[in-house]
């Protein structure tokens, strides 16, 4: 347990797909941002 | 290496925002939040040598060596499938309406010009379009299509066919295929909207805000405002709409550099869903790197707007600052990002099919029909290796695993490289996500947001 540091995340999910990915999330640039890419805020679509 | 200059090099990138001190560290995208003693020591303003806040950082930067190494060899492989591997397709935009019953000044469908190819998608294109995707994207099965223009509701009659015929052939397939529509609002009524619920169709609501700044940039084709009429037509529509799946999008241009106004406006509105983007374009009133310092400050002001809200009890959505860090995308689709060019193609209406929307009537980037099917597949490729590792700038870049190597169009425009994001984006990127984080911080659970 740390006094001073805090994780607020541990980064990427190495899935462990072989393949690249399983693609069943949302496309980044659909809808709502149109001209930008974000993908940061795209939720994984998979069931724990 | 001792600690305190691994974690002060590299892609690492502290910040202060809101009294909350962030270190990132891009290659993995790990987040911290550091004490002020942490902090002042990584700063180099403070030696505690033999206390715990110097083991802590030893630590973390222990624990980021090894998921480096991790990183490196599993993105590595990802990589070298994303390059060589088969693609799949998984969304389109369909262009359904090359016209529109607006004259937004910055709309890249051309001011009316289209690239030279005006008019309506047949419904035989669409299906066309339909049948491609079905065909392409392989195993996936969620699968999405966009109705854009133009105005996609001046092609209606077809956009309820392509509908049906598109759930049709996803059950055929076994596959959920999600249908979006990006509107202006003027042309909804009671029976498109009772079409839309029915259907599930996510609702994209185009408004910028004040009436001033929309109107502006948003007129009709006598040159009058349309500000008033779209703005009461995405309130029925958003009031009637039976789900969440709407968002109301507006840009913003170097003429309203102060736009936390303009989500202030739509939040006052009634809003709830909203997304605020930059504008693409080499105007006048284009964003350029001098903008920059007050494009920053301003998203700080909006954050503190949205952190306000969310005090109050009267929260809103912000696209950008949304950030589900439990649920976030897995390494492979960071790699990935937009997909432009193979996951994700745009439709035009007689059947050309470009990388996205943005390219969409140039020539040199036509890559292929409806009809026949990819015909360029040497285009799709330049895309797809276009990805965060084989990019220098990226690669150097803190923000490269939340961003996933910016915007291809935008690339191309502002530096004739694909290869070479655009300096103005990625600023603009790596703001938003400085503040996204910050908000994550302290709108999780027993944070304390600060007045
Ligand atoms: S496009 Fe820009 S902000 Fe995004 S990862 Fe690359 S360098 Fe970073
Ligand atoms: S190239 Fe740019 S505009 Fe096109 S899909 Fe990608 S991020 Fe969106």
């Amino acid at each position: 347990m740390m006094k001073h540091i805090k994780r607020i995340d541990a980064g990427a999910i190495l899935s462990s797909d072989k393949q690249i990915g399983c693609g069943e999330c949302q496309a980044s640039c659909q809808s709502a941002c149109k001209t930008s890419c974000t993908v940061g805020n795209q939720n994984c679509q998979k069931e724990e | 290496m001792n600690a305190i200059s691994y974690l002060s090099g590299g892609t690492f990138h502290r910040y202060s925002l809101f009294g909350i001190n962030i270190l990132v560290h891009g290659k993995t995208g790990a987040i911290w939040q550091l004490d002020d003693l942490s902090w002042k020591l990584l700063d180099g303003q403070s030696a505690e040598p033999e206390g715990d806040a110097l083991a802590e950082l030893a630590a973390i930067a222990s624990e980021a060596r090894q998921a480096e190494e991790r990183f490196a060899k599993q993105g590595a492989l990802y990589a070298e499938n994303l390059e060589e591997g088969p693609t799949h397709l998984k969304s389109l935009c369909l262009n359904v309406a090359h016209d529109c019953n607006l004259r937004c000044k910055y709309c890249f469908a051309g001011k009316g010009a289209f690239g030279g190819e005006r008019g309506l998608m047949s419904s035989e294109v669409g299906k066309a379009a339909i049948d491609l995707l079905m065909q392409l994207s392989g195993p996936r099965q969620n699968c999405e299509a966009d109705f854009f223009g133009g105005e996609p509701l001046l092609n209606w009659n077809v956009v309820k066919e392509l509908v049906s015929y598109g759930k049709e052939q996803a059950a055929e397939y076994g596959k959920q295929l999600q249908f979006t529509l990006t509107t202006n609002g003027l042309l909804l009524d009671d029976e498109k909207l009772a079409f839309i619920n029915e259907e599930n169709m996510g609702l994209i609501l185009s408004i910028d805000g004040r009436p001033e700044v929309h109107d502006r940039m948003r007129p009709d084709l006598g040159g009058s405002g349309s500000h008033s009429r779209v703005l009461a037509k995405i309130k029925e529509a958003v009031a009637k709409k039976a789900d969440d799946n709407w968002w109301v999008r507006g840009t913003y241009t170097s003429w309203n550099l102060d736009f936390t106004q303009d989500v202030k406006f739509l939040v006052e509105a009634g809003f709830s869903n909203i997304s605020l983007e930059p504008v693409v374009t080499d105007e006048e009133y284009q964003l350029r790197e001098e903008d920059l310092p007050k494009i920053e400050r301003e998203y700080e002001r909006l954050a503190s707007y949205y952190l306000q809200r969310q005090r109050e009890g009267k929260p809103f959505s912000f696209f950008h600052f949304n950030f589900d860090l439990a649920k976030g995308p897995c390494l492979a689709k960071r790699l990935l990002g937009c997909g432009a060019g193979h996951a994700y193609l745009a439709v035009s209406p007689r059947g050309d099919l470009y990388p996205c929307h943005q390219f969409v009537g140039q020539e040199a980037y036509r890559i292929g029909t409806v009809f026949q099917g990819i015909e360029k597949p040497e285009l799709g490729d330049r895309f797809r290796q276009a990805h965060i590792f084989n990019k220098e700038k990226c690669r150097s870049c803190w923000a490269q695993l939340y961003c996933s190597g910016g915007c291809h169009a935008n690339a191309l425009a502002k530096n004739g490289d694909l290869m070479l994001p655009d300096e103005l984006g990625c600023r603009i990127q790596q703001k938003r996500l400085e503040c996204a984080i910050v908000i994550h911080v302290l709108t999780s659970a027993h944070a304390q947001i600060p007045a």
